[in-house]
């Protein structure tokens, strides 16, 4: 994993995909190409980091993500700290800005941040003088999820470019769908969007990308499937009037996947809802890259911690 | 109940020293629209002559005269609604920093929203907030009282007792009344007393928990929107029991086409309803909202660029009634937090009047029609003898370069918040010099 140039050698921070240019994203792939070589070997280990604290600052429930963030942080040689706010005085009534301003005292090197609130990541690194990395906030972004959606795809398709990339589910509410979007139409991917109406959010057709109501139409010769997470509470007739009816139109089992080309493939950003969105024989079939993005996920953090590195204090 | 009366209660006797004379000034008389070189003689808290008569050479030696050097002069702004925190906030704003703010943005008379701690639905808290008025104010300060209690929405305040203690209108503030059959009462009953409604039209529903504009840009931010329909069901639903009821009715604040299309139809069917725009509005878009400043977080939100030009527009052709500051002091334990989560509001007492002359600037409006919607036009639907360039007018005046810029320092606020959109900004037309029934309060 040796690169002459830092693909995010323009910002301390990797807060959205909005920011970041087509060869910034190409040459954060190259690099998390080298990082699954290497985290597919025994010795797993690098130094880069090391002497480097990275914090874990989850204000929302995560296992994959953090999990990863902190696997990624411990092969580049980095001491990880997860604070989980439960345990924290967030509880206790502190406010977001002074949470960042004690932990900043603490001089790690890195933070990231899961919040429920949309720009609070940004927020928090206007705050404090180490890297910030977002790792979903609110209804955003999630920029490593994107990345690593993105490097799973070229992976498996050796491209991007031209490629009809279907997003189906809970567009108005997802972070993953936003990163996505702006990921892969910057890359030159066809992206649609598929959902009901309610879970549209207002201005989507003005992004960039063809909107579909059905998904007899939405994933029809799409070369990536890819299916959002809808949340329960989304059910209760609130958006949605009920799972069964979602599972009818917008769930994807295998009688549906046919629409798509012959070669498509399955992705979901996880976890999943059985039943709900996805059926299970397509879930743990052999086009799904359910568990692929999960290693995946590695990769990519591994690669943006190690871009980010270059401009660390004293680095 | 006598208005002249409730004035001088809440400021207190009318300057009845020297008299003082204004010359060489650019007049402008909002309800005549016009504009000419003049002069003006005050005297006993009022205006006692005024024209081109009224020059040094014309006046005895007894009166003190002050030289504007061409500056406009103008009756002092009319504020229809201003958040203040006293009581219960008093480390936002207090009457006393309102007021200075008030006065060194060249406005004279506010009227304080009842979204106080506790909330002005009691008689006894007008009385509070008059005495405390006539005490610590430099301009005069009249407090609008609840239209339900505890600005819950569901049961009618007392509007005679409040009225009688001295309550100029009845408005639930912030808070938008839920129920269609409260409303239906509310107006029934306050017809009975001719009080006046103000109320801010907005389905708590529909806005959810939305926090910006409905659109595009939400979209890219990630924030729930409140789309325009929020706010014109509200309207229209308020403007057919208004129909019902014949109640006066005043739309606190718009933000919308759809609003200013009902308020249209509504004036032309006759209804007693008028309107007012924040200045926020007007010169402001979402776009400011930037990477989620929160200063920008107002309600209702700022709109899209379209729905600006629309209401300068109507602005222009006299369909919008008022515009007020919408002062709504905000500070950092509200403020600095993720977007969603931060209090709505914007402090603008002090950059009224400035920030409007940039519509003057940029062309559509004219000066002594900017003027109209922050004078006379509040001063009629309140039915108050000030905001009038006459004879017999209280001596409520200011005076203003409308072409000297200056750049706008949050600290040099008189606010105690510093929650300004206008941080900054380069803005033009500072107040010089501001008079209360003939006095000096900001100079």
């Amino acid at each position: 994993m040796v690169s002459a140039v830092s693909p995010l050698s323009d910002s301390r921070h990797l807060l959205g995909i909005q920011g970041l240019s087509r060869s910034q994203i190409e040459l954060l792939l190259d690099q998390a190409d080298s990082a699954v070589d290497l985290s597919r070997q025994v010795e797993k280990k690098r130094n880069v980091l090391r002497g480097r604290t990275l914090i874990n600052l989850f204000f929302e429930a995560s296992t994959r993500t953090q999990a990863s963030f902190e696997l990624a942080g411990k092969r580049l040689g980095a001491d990880v700290m997860n604070m989980a706010v439960a345990n924290s005085s967030v509880k206790k009534g502190e406010t977001l800005i002074d949470t960042a301003a004690t932990l900043n005292a603490m001089r790690p090197d890195m933070i990231v941040v899961r919040h429920y609130s949309s720009g609070a990541v940004d927020l928090l690194a206007r705050k404090v003088d180490c890297s910030v990395i977002n790792a979903g906030d609110g209804q955003h972004e999630h920029p490593t999820q994107a990345l690593l959606d993105a490097l799973t795809i070229r992976r498996r398709k050796g491209r991007i470019e031209g490629l009809t990339i279907a997003i189906c589910g809970d567009v108005a509410h997802s972070r993953v769908a936003r990163s996505n979007m702006i990921l892969l139409t910057k890359m030159g991917a066809r992206v649609r969007m598929v959902a009901p109406s309610t879970l549209l959010p207002t201005g989507i057709d003005q992004m960039g990308v063809e909107v579909h109501r059905s998904m007899e139409t939405g994933i029809k010769d799409a070369d990536i499937v890819m299916m959002l997470r809808v949340q329960r509470e989304r059910m209760d007739g609130a958006f949605l009037p009920s799972t069964r009816e979602f599972f009818r139109f917008f769930g994807l089992d295998a009688q549906r996947l046919k629409l798509a080309k012959p070669d498509a493939l399955v992705m979901h950003p996880g976890p999943i809802n059985r039943g709900v969105e996805i059926d299970s024989e397509v879930a743990d079939g052999p086009r799904s890259l359910i568990n692929e993005q999960v290693e995946m996920g590695v990769a990519v953090r591994m690669a943006v911690l190690e871009s980010l590195s270059k401009h660390l204090r004293n680095g | 109940m006598n208005k002249a009366n409730l004035n001088e209660t809440a400021k207190g006797a009318a300057h009845t020293g020297r008299p003082l004379a204004l010359i060489n000034a650019s007049l402008i008389d909002p309800k005549a629209q016009t504009q000419a070189s003049g002069g003006v003689l005050i005297e006993n808290g009022v205006i006692q002559a005024l024209g081109p008569s009224v020059t040094r050479a014309a006046l005895g030696s007894h009166i003190e005269v002050i030289d504007c050097g061409g500056d406009c002069v103008s009756p002092g702004l009319i504020d229809m609604r201003v958040f203040i925190g006293e009581p219960g906030a008093e480390h936002r704003e207090t009457i006393a920093s309102a007021s200075a703010a008030a006065a060194a943005g060249g406005v004279t008379t506010l009227i304080a929203t009842p979204d106080t701690n506790p909330p002005v639905d009691d008689p006894a808290v007008v009385d509070f907030l008059l005495r405390r008025a006539r005490d610590n104010a430099k301009i005069r300060v009249l407090p609008a009282a609840a239209l339900t209690k505890g600005l819950r929405g569901e049961e009618l305040a007392e509007i005679g007792l409040l009225q009688e203690a001295g309550a100029i209108a009845f408005t639930d503030g912030a808070h938008s009344i839920r129920s269609s059959k409260v409303m239906r009462r509310l107006l029934s009953y306050a017809r009975d007393f001719d009080a006046l409604v103000m109320h801010f039209p907005l389905d708590h529903d529909l806005a959810a928990s939305g926090g910006m504009n409905a659109g595009l840009l939400a979209t890219r931010l990630g924030l729930p929107g409140i789309p325009p329909e929020a706010e014109s069901i509200i309207l229209d639903r308020d403007l057919r029991l208004v129909a019902a009821t014949g109640a006066r009715y005043h739309a606190a604040l718009i933000s919308t086409s759809q609003s200013l299309g009902s308020i249209a139809r509504a004036k032309a069917a006759g209804l007693p309803i008028t309107c007012a725009v924040s200045i926020n509005h007007l010169c402001l878009n979402e776009n400011d909202i930037g990477d989620y400043r929160t200063f920008f977080k107002l309600s209702p939100p700022l709109r899209h660029e379209d729905e600006r030009l629309k209401l300068v527009e109507a602005l222009a052709t006299g369909l919008i009634d008022v515009i007020v500051s919408d002062h709504n002091p905000q500070d950092v334990e509200t403020k600095r937090l993720p977007f969603d989560e931060a209090a709505d509001g914007a402090i603008g007492l002090e950059t009224m009047l400035s920030a409007g002359l940039r519509l003057v600037a940029a062309g559509p409006i004219s000066l002594p029609m900017l003027l109209s919607r922050m004078t006379v036009r509040p001063a009629e639907i309140l039915g108050l003898p000030q905001g009038r360039l006459a004879i017999g007018a209280p001596a409520d005046l200011i005076r203003f370069d409308p072409d000297e810029p200056y750049v706008v320092d949050p600290s040099k606020l008189h606010s105690r918040s510093k929650n300004t959109p206008f941080e900054a900004a380069h803005l033009q037309g500072r107040v010089k010099l501001t008079l209360v029934a003939g006095r000096i309060v900001h100079d």
